[in-house]
C-alpha cells in the first residue's frame, strides 16, 4: 500500500477515535442545552473526574476494564444528578445568565477538589488492553481504537433507544421542545432535568475515562479543553441537536487530526477555537439548521438583574482610597503589598470587564486574552526596540485595545451567552497563537528578561513603589471610566445593556459602541497584562488564562455588575481572602468556585448592587 | 404629498402569508390605524414597517426615500420614531435617562466618528455640558406632557414605574425624537379603562398638533375615535380602508371582525334552539 495513503489512514482512524469521544461529550451538552437551554461549563469537570475515577479503578484498585467503566457510568452520573440537584435547581428562574454563572463556580470548585486530591500533576493511566494491533490490509487497529468505537456506538444506539421507545425518553424530548407545555401535561420537569444531568453525567464520565486511556494520562485541566471541545462539537451540529453533536464531534475530531499532520501538534487545540468561532460567526445555528433563525427576544437584563445600587458616600470612597495610598508608610511586610499588589492589577481587569459586561451588556470571558496582548506588546516593545517602560506599557494598551477590538468584531451579532462563549474562544485562541507564533513571542518558551517598571528612567522595583505605581494607574482607569459612565457615552451603552432592539429604534448604532465599550476594556485589560508582565518579568501563553477572566467575572459580579467600586471591592476580597485566611491558599479556586455559586444563588446583584 | 407609502407588501414565512399584497399610506398630519382580528397581520406589517423583518416583495416608501435598504437604526435618523407592543423601556435607568435615548438620532453622535465621541466623553468641554443642559429642559418639557405622572418619577429607575407609567416613558422617549412619523403599536395593552382615556386623550393632543401618527390597536372604540383613516386586515389582506364610520358598515368588516362571534353564536343557537334568532349580520 502507498504510505502516504497508509499514514492517511491512519490519521483518519485517530481522527474518528478521538472524534467518537467528542461526539460523547458533545452529546451530553446537547441534551442539556436542549432540556434545561444551558450551557453547561462543568461539563468538562464531569469528564475530568470520570477520567480520574477510571483511572483509580484501574491503577489502585485494579479492576477489569468492564466494571471500572461501569464504577465511571455511576459515579459521573450521580454527579451530573447532584451537580443539577444542588448547583441549578430553581436558578432558572432568576437571570438567564445565573445557572452558566453556577455552572462555572461548580466547574472551578470541582477542577479544585481534584487537584488537591490528586495533585495537579497529570497521572499515569496504563492501558490494560492487549498491546497487539488487529492488520487489516496494510492498515493496523489498536484495541483502544476498537473499544472507543464499541463504547461510542452502543452509547448512541442505547440513547437513541431511549429517547424514542422509554416513557423517560418522551418526557425529555417533550420538556426540551416546551417545557410549560410539557409541565401542563403532567411532565414532571424537574425529573427529567435531573435525569438529563445524570445522563450526560454517565456520557462525559465515560468520554473522559476512553480519553485518560487513550492518551494515557489524566490530569485535571483537561476538563477545560474537553468543555470547549464538546461545545464546539456541539455548536458545530447545531446547540441541542443530538445527532447533529455526534457528527460535529467526529468532524472536529478528523479535522484535529489531519492538522495536527499537517501543522504539528502545538496547534492541536487551535483547530477547536477556530471552529468554535468560525461557526458561532457564519453559521450560529449550526451545520445542519435548513435557514437563519430570526434574531431571538434580547434577553434583556442577562447579567443585570433590576437593583438600586447601593449608594457609597464619596467620604468612604475617598477615605478608602487616602487608605490604600498610605498602606505602605504603615506596613513593609513586602508580602502583604506585593498581595495588594495583585488586587490592584485585577482590579483594573475587573474595572475593565464591568465597564463591557456590566455597562454595556456584552458579557466578556476573554478579558485574559487582552491582558496577554497587553503584556506581549509591551514586552516586546521594550525588549526588542528598547522602548522606556512607560511608552511601552501606553503602546501596549493601545495595542490590546485595537486588536482586541477586531478580534471581537466578527462577534458583535451575537447575544448574550454567545458573546460569553466567543469571547472566551477568542481569549484561548491568543494565548494558542502565542505559544505557536515562535518568531515573534518565542513561543512556548516564553519571553524572559523583561525590563521592570520604572518611571522617568527610575526602576520601580521594590514592593513599595510597584505598589503606589499599580495604585495609580489603578486610579487613573477609574477617573478616566468614571468620566464615562456619567456622559452621555454611559447612558448609551447603558441602553443597549437594557434593550438593544429599542436602543436601536431610537437610532442607536449598536456596533460603535460595542466596539467602543471594547476597546477601552481590552486597553483598560491591556495595561494591568502589560504591567504585570514588567513586574513578573517573565511571561509565557500561560500567564493569562481564561481561569483570570472568569476570576475577573467572579470580582465584578462580587461587587456588583456596573458598579465600579464594587469592581475594587471584589478584586480586593477575593485577593486578600484566601491570604487571610493562611490555609485556604491552597484552595483558592475552590473559595473562588464557591463564592460564584453562593452569590448566583443568594445576592445575584452583587454586595454593591448593579449599576 | 403622502408621507409614508406602501406598495403591494408581501411577507411569506414557508409559504404563508402573513402579509399579503398591502398598499396604503399615511398623508403628513394624518392618523391612520390599522385594525384587524388576532392573526390579521398587524404585527407582520408593523415590523416590516419598523424595518425589524424584511417583506417578501412590495416596496415602503418615506418621503418617496424607500426604507427597505435602511439599517433598523437609520429610521429614527429619518424622522421615524416607534413604540413596542409590550413596552420596552431600559429598566435600569431612570425616567430622565430613558427619554434622553431618545434625542439620539438627531444629536451630532452619528455623524461623528466614534473617537471624536469618546473623546468629548472624557473631556465633556462646555458645549457638550451645554448640549446635555438643554436636551434635559426639553425631556423635563416631554415628561410634562403627561401630567403628574412622570415629571415627579424623574429620577427614579424605570423597572419600578407601573405598567402605563413603562408605556409613558416610552411614548415620551419616541417624541423626544421630534419625529415626522410615529408609529405606536397598541398603546393601550393591558391598560385599563381610566388609562386607556387618558393615552386616548394624550394622542388626540399629539394629533391636534399635527403629529403623523400609524396607529396599530385593538381597542376599536379608541381607533374610531382617533383616526382619520382605518385600514382593516384580515388574513393577511386588506379588506377595507376608509373613513371609521365608513369601516365600521363595512360588510367585508364586520365579516372578518364578528363573523367568529357570529359562528359562535350559531354554534350555541343549535344547542340551545330556543334562543334562534339572529342572523349573519346582527352585531
Amino acid at each position: 500500500m502507498d504510505p502516504t495513503l497508509r499514514t492517511f489512514i491512519d490519521q483518519t482512524i485517530n481522527g474518528l477515535a478521538i472524534g467518537n469521544v467528542y461526539a460523547l461529550t458533545a452529546v451530553g451538552l446537547a441534551l442539556i442545552f436542549g432540556v434545561a437551554n444551558l450551557i453547561n461549563f462543568a461539563h468538562g469537570s464531569v469528564y475530568m473526574i470520570g477520567a480520574y475515577v477510571g483511572w483509580v479503578c484501574v491503577t489502585w484498585l485494579g479492576w477489569p476494564l468492564p466494571a471500572s467503566f461501569a464504577a465511571v457510568a455511576v459515579v459521573c452520573g450521580a454527579l451530573g444528578v447532584a451537580l443539577e440537584r444542588f448547583g441549578l435547581q430553581g436558578l432558572h428562574r432568576k437571570a438567564r445568565i445565573a445557572p452558566l454563572l453556577a455552572t462555572i463556580g461548580i466547574s472551578f470548585a470541582l477542577d479544585q477538589a481534584t487537584q488537591l486530591l490528586f495533585t495537579a500533576n497529570p497521572q499515569s493511566f496504563p492501558n490494560p488492553l492487549p498491546a497487539e494491533r488487529i492488520a487489516l490490509g496494510g492498515v493496523s487497529i489498536g484495541a483502544i481504537d476498537v473499544l472507543i468505537a464499541v463504547v461510542g456506538v452502543s452509547t448512541a444506539g442505547i440513547l437513541f433507544g431511549f429517547l424514542r421507545f422509554t416513557q423517560l425518553g418522551w418526557a425529555l424530548r417533550a420538556t426540551a421542545q416546551d417545557r410549560d407545555a410539557a409541565q401542563q401535561m403532567g411532565v414532571d420537569v424537574e425529573g427529567v432535568n435531573r435525569a438529563t444531568f445524570g445522563i450526560a453525567g454517565v456520557l462525559g464520565g465515560l468520554a473522559g475515562a476512553l480519553v485518560g486511556l487513550y492518551f494515557a494520562t489524566v490530569y485535571p485541566t483537561m476538563s477545560f479543553q474537553a468543555g470547549i471541545k464538546g461545545f464546539a462539537a456541539n455548536l458545530l451540529g447545531g446547540l441541542g441537536n443530538v445527532p447533529g453533536s455526534i457528527v460535529g464531534g467526529v468532524v472536529l475530531g478528523l479535522v484535529e487530526s489531519y492538522g495536527v499532520a499537517a501543522f504539528g501538534a502545538t496547534y492541536r487545540n487551535l483547530f477547536a477555537f477556530a471552529i468554535l468561532i468560525g461557526v458561532l460567526v457564519v453559521r450560529p445555528a449550526g451545520l445542519f439548521s435548513r435557514r437563519r433563525t430570526l434574531p431571538p427576544e434580547p434577553m434583556t437584563g442577562t447579567f443585570v438583574p433590576n437593583s438600586r445600587p447601593v449608594r457609597v458616600p464619596r467620604a468612604v470612597v475617598i477615605g478608602g482610597i487616602a487608605v490604600a495610598l498610605c498602606f505602605p508608610v504603615l506596613v513593609s511586610d513586602p508580602y502583604l503589598l506585593q498581595i495588594l499588589t495583585n488586587a490592584w492589577l485585577l482590579a483594573m481587569v475587573a474595572l475593565s470587564l464591568t465597564l463591557v459586561t456590566g455597562t454595556a451588556g456584552q458579557s466578556s470571558l476573554g478579558q485574559a486574552g487582552f491582558m496577554a496582548i497587553g503584556a506581549y506588546a509591551s514586552a516586546l516593545l521594550s525588549l526588542r526596540a528598547g522602548l522606556p517602560f512607560e511608552i511601552a506599557l501606553i503602546a501596549g494598551s493601545l495595542i490590546a485595545a485595537v486588536l482586541g477590538t477586531l478580534l471581537v468584531l466578527p462577534a458583535f451579532r451575537l447575544r448574550a451567552h454567545y458573546v460569553a462563549i466567543a469571547t472566551l474562544g477568542i481569549g484561548e485562541m491568543v494565548n494558542q497563537v502565542i505559544a505557536n507564533w515562535d518568531g515573534l513571542t518565542n513561543g512556548v518558551l516564553g519571553l524572559t528578561n523583561i525590563p521592570p517598571p520604572s518611571l522617568f528612567g527610575i526602576e520601580m522595583v521594590t514592593p513599595r513603589a510597584t505598589y503606589w505605581y499599580s495604585l495609580a494607574l489603578l486610579l487613573l482607569a477609574a477617573l478616566l471610566q468614571l468620566r464615562l459612565l456619567r456622559s452621555h457615552l454611559g447612558r448609551t451603552w447603558r441602553a443597549i445593556r437594557e434593550d438593544d432592539v429599542a436602543a436601536q429604534s431610537a437610532g442607536v448604532g449598536l456596533n460603535r459602541y460595542k466596539a467602543l465599550a471594547f476597546a477601552v476594556s481590552a486597553g483598560m485589560a491591556g495595561m494591568a497584562g502589560a504591567f504585570s508582565g514588567h513586574m513578573y518579568s517573565y511571561i509565557n501563553h500561560e500567564t493569562f488564562a481564561s481561569s483570570t477572566s472568569i476570576l475577573a467575572l467572579t470580582m465584578a459580579i462580587l461587587g456588583g455588575m456596573g458598579n465600579m467600586v464594587g469592581a475594587v471591592v471584589g478584586a480586593v476580597l477575593l485577593t486578600a481572602l484566601p491570604e487571610v485566611f493562611r490555609g485556604l491558599v491552597d484552595y483558592r479556586y475552590l473559595v473562588y468556585g464557591v463564592v460564584l455559586l453562593l452569590l448566583v444563588r443568594f445576592r445575584p446583584q452583587g454586595l454593591l448592587g448593579t449599576v | 404629498m403622502a408621507q409614508l407609502e406602501i406598495h403591494n407588501l408581501t411577507r411569506s414565512f414557508d409559504g404563508v402569508l402573513a402579509v399579503d399584497d398591502v398598499s396604503f399610506d399615511v398623508r403628513d398630519g394624518e392618523t391612520v390605524s390599522v385594525i384587524g382580528p388576532n392573526g390579521a397581520g398587524k404585527t407582520t406589517l408593523f415590523n416590516l414597517v419598523t424595518g425589524v423583518d424584511a417583506p417578501t416583495q412590495g416596496r415602503i416608501d418615506f418621503d418617496g426615500r424607500s426604507l427597505l435598504k435602511l439599517a433598523p437604526q437609520e429610521y429614527a435618523g429619518v424622522g421615524i420614531a416607534r413604540t413596542f407592543q409590550h413596552g420596552r423601556v431600559f429598566g435600569n435607568l431612570s425616567v430622565m435617562d430613558n427619554v434622553l435615548i431618545g434625542a439620539y438620532a438627531r444629536s451630532q453622535a452619528p455623524s461623528r466618528g466614534p473617537l471624536v465621541e469618546l473623546v468629548r466623553a472624557l473631556v465633556q468641554g462646555k458645549a457638550v455640558r451645554e448640549e446635555e443642559r438643554a436636551l434635559r429642559r426639553e425631556a423635563e418639557e416631554i415628561l410634562a406632557l403627561f401630567g403628574e405622572r412622570l415629571l415627579p418619577r424623574r429620577e427614579q429607575q424605570a423597572f419600578g414605574l407601573s405598567y402605563a407609567n413603562r408605556r409613558r416613558v416610552e411614548m415620551a422617549r419616541a417624541l423626544m425624537a421630534r419625529p415626522r412619523l410615529l408609529l405606536l403599536d397598541e398603546p393601550t395593552a393591558g391598560m385599563n379603562p381610566t388609562e386607556t382615556r387618558e393615552i386616548l386623550e394624550f394622542i388626540r393632543g399629539l394629533r391636534q398638533r399635527g403629529m403623523t401618527i400609524l396607529l396599530i390597536e385593538h381597542k376599536l372604540s379608541l381607533v374610531m375615535e382617533l383616526s382619520d383613516r382605518v385600514v382593516v386586515m384580515d388574513n393577511g389582506r386588506k379588506i377595507s380602508e376608509g373613513a371609521p364610520h365608513v369601516v365600521r358598515n363595512d360588510p367585508k368588516v364586520i365579516e372578518a371582525y364578528l363573523g367568529t362571534k357570529t359562528h359562535e353564536r350559531e354554534r350555541t343557537a343549535r344547542s340551545a334552539p330556543a334562543e334562534r334568532g339572529s342572523g349573519g349580520d346582527g352585531i
